[in-house]
C-alpha cells in the first residue's frame, strides 16, 4: 500500500514536471508586443534561441537559473524559439522536455523577420542568440546580440532591481 | 627667454592634438561596422570548392554581384539553399550572378567544413561559387553578422557599390507565404537602371560565431 501511494506520488511528481516542461506555446508577434507594451513594474528577460543554435542552447541554463532565483523578484524569463513552426512537435516540444526547461518557452511564428526585429531594438542585426531585458515601469531596456552567462544576466539585473 | 616662456603652451597643444587625434581614430573604429549602401567594397580573393581562387575582380564584366553569406548548418540557410540557386539561375544569364561565402567557423559546426561544403554544393546543384572564409576578414569587412546575409553589389565601371544589404525575401518559413521578394527587386532595378527602392532589411539568421570572441 505504502509502495503503490510512493509510486503514484513518483508519478504525479514527475508526470506533473514533464507536463510543465514540455509546454510550448507558439505565439505571433501580437505576444511579444503586450510583453514589450505591459506597465506593471516587472521585468521581463526575453531571449532569442533555437534549439540547433549551439550558443543559445549553451547558455539555456543560465537563464534557467535566472528565471528560479529570481521568481520573486518580479523577474520573468521568456525563452522565444526561432525554430520552424513545423518542427513543434518533432523537434522543440521534445528538446524542452529533455532538457527539463521549467520557464516559459515560446515559439515565435512570424517569419516576416523584417517587421519586428527593429521593435525588439534597432541594434539587433537578427542574429541569434539575442536577450532582451525590460522594464517599462523603470523605463530601462537593455539589448544584447552576444551570449551571456549567469554572471552577466545577474550584473545587468542588478540595474532593474 | 620670451621664447621659452611660450614652448610649454607649445608643447601641451601639440600633445592634445594628437591625443584628440588618436581619440578619434579609435571611435570611428568601433563598432566595425561593414560597408555602408553605397559604399566600395574591396576586392577579396577566396577558394572555391572547386579549388579555384576567386576574387571580386573576377566579375568585372558582370553587371554586379549577388553576395550570399551562407552556411551549412544553418536552417535559415537551409530554407533558402533552393531560392539562392533559383536567383542564380535567374540572373547569372543577365550579367548579375550569386556569390555564396562561407564564413562560419568549421570548429563551431563541423558541418561547416570545406569537404562538407564541397558536398553542399554538389547535392544542391551550385551553378555559383561557394567559398571558404576561412580568416573570416571578408565577412568582416562586409559587416555579415549572420547567415543568409545578402549584400547585392553594382558594377560601377569596375568599382563594385554596395545597393542592398538584408534579407532575401520575407518569409523563411515558405517559398509559397512570400510576398516580397526584396532581393529580386532590387537586381530587377539595378538592370533597368532604377535605384533601389528598400536597401536594407532585417532577417532572423544565425549569428556568424567569430574565431576570435
Amino acid at each position: 500500500m505504502i509502495k503503490s501511494i510512493g509510486l503514484l506520488g513518483a508519478w504525479l511528481f514527475f508526470g506533473h514536471q514533464l507536463v510543465q516542461a514540455q509546454k510550448v506555446s507558439v505565439v505571433k508577434w501580437k505576444e511579444i508586443q503586450d510583453i514589450l507594451s505591459q506597465s506593471s513594474d516587472t521585468t521581463y528577460i526575453v531571449n532569442f534561441w533555437a534549439t540547433w543554435c549551439k550558443p543559445c542552447v549553451a547558455e539555456l541554463p543560465h537563464f534557467e537559473e535566472v528565471q528560479k532565483n529570481y521568481k520573486d523578484r518580479n523577474v520573468k524569463v521568456i525563452m522565444v524559439s526561432m525554430d520552424f513552426a513545423k518542427d513543434l512537435t518533432a523537434r522543440v516540444i521534445p528538446f524542452v522536455s529533455q532538457h527539463q526547461l521549467t520557464g516559459k518557452v515560446w515559439l515565435l511564428n512570424e517569419p516576416d523577420a523584417n517587421n519586428w526585429i527593429d521593435k525588439i531594438s534597432t541594434e539587433w542585426s537578427g542574429a541569434i542568440p539575442a536577450t532582451l531585458i525590460v522594464n517599462n515601469q523603470k523605463k530601462k531596456k537593455v539589448f544584447f546580440e552576444q551570449k551571456l552567462d549567469y554572471d552577466r544576466l545577474v550584473k545587468e539585473l542588478s540595474d532593474f532591481l | 627667454m620670451k621664447k621659452k616662456f611660450w614652448l610649454p603652451f607649445i608643447i601641451t597643444l601639440t600633445l592634445g592634438t594628437l591625443v584628440s587625434a588618436a581619440l578619434r581614430q579609435e571611435s570611428t573604429q568601433t563598432p566595425p561596422a561593414g560597408y555602408p549602401i553605397g559604399g566600395t567594397v574591396a576586392d577579396f580573393k577566396l577558394k572555391n570548392v572547386d579549388g579555384n581562387v576567386i576574387s571580386l575582380s573576377n566579375y568585372k564584366d558582370k553587371k554586379g554581384v549577388i553576395v550570399v553569406f551562407t552556411s551549412n548548418h544553418c536552417p535559415f540557410s537551409k530554407a533558402y539553399e533552393e531560392r539562392i540557386v533559383g536567383l542564380d539561375k535567374k540572373y547569372a544569364a543577365q550579367g548579375f550572378p550569386v556569390l555564396a561565402i562561407n564564413s562560419n567557423d568549421a570548429g563551431d559546426y563541423e558541418e561547416n567544413s570545406f569537404e562538407n561544403m564541397k558536398k553542399r554544393a554538389q547535392e544542391k546543384g551550385y551553378s555559383f561559387p561557394y567559398l571558404q572564409d576561412e580568416t573570416q576578414g571578408v565577412a568582416k569587412a562586409f559587416g555579415a553578422t549572420r547567415t543568409p546575409h545578402v549584400f547585392i553589389l553594382r558594377n560601377d565601371g569596375g568599382k563594385f557599390t554596395v545597393q542592398y544589404i538584408g534579407t532575401i525575401d520575407d518569409n523563411y518559413q515558405d517559398p509559397a507565404g512570400v510576398t516580397k521578394r526584396y532581393v529580386e527587386d532590387a537586381v530587377s532595378n539595378i538592370l533597368m537602371g532604377k535605384p533601389v527602392v528598400v536597401t536594407q532589411t532585417k532577417a532572423v539568421g544565425c549569428a556568424i560565431g567569430w574565431k576570435d570572441a
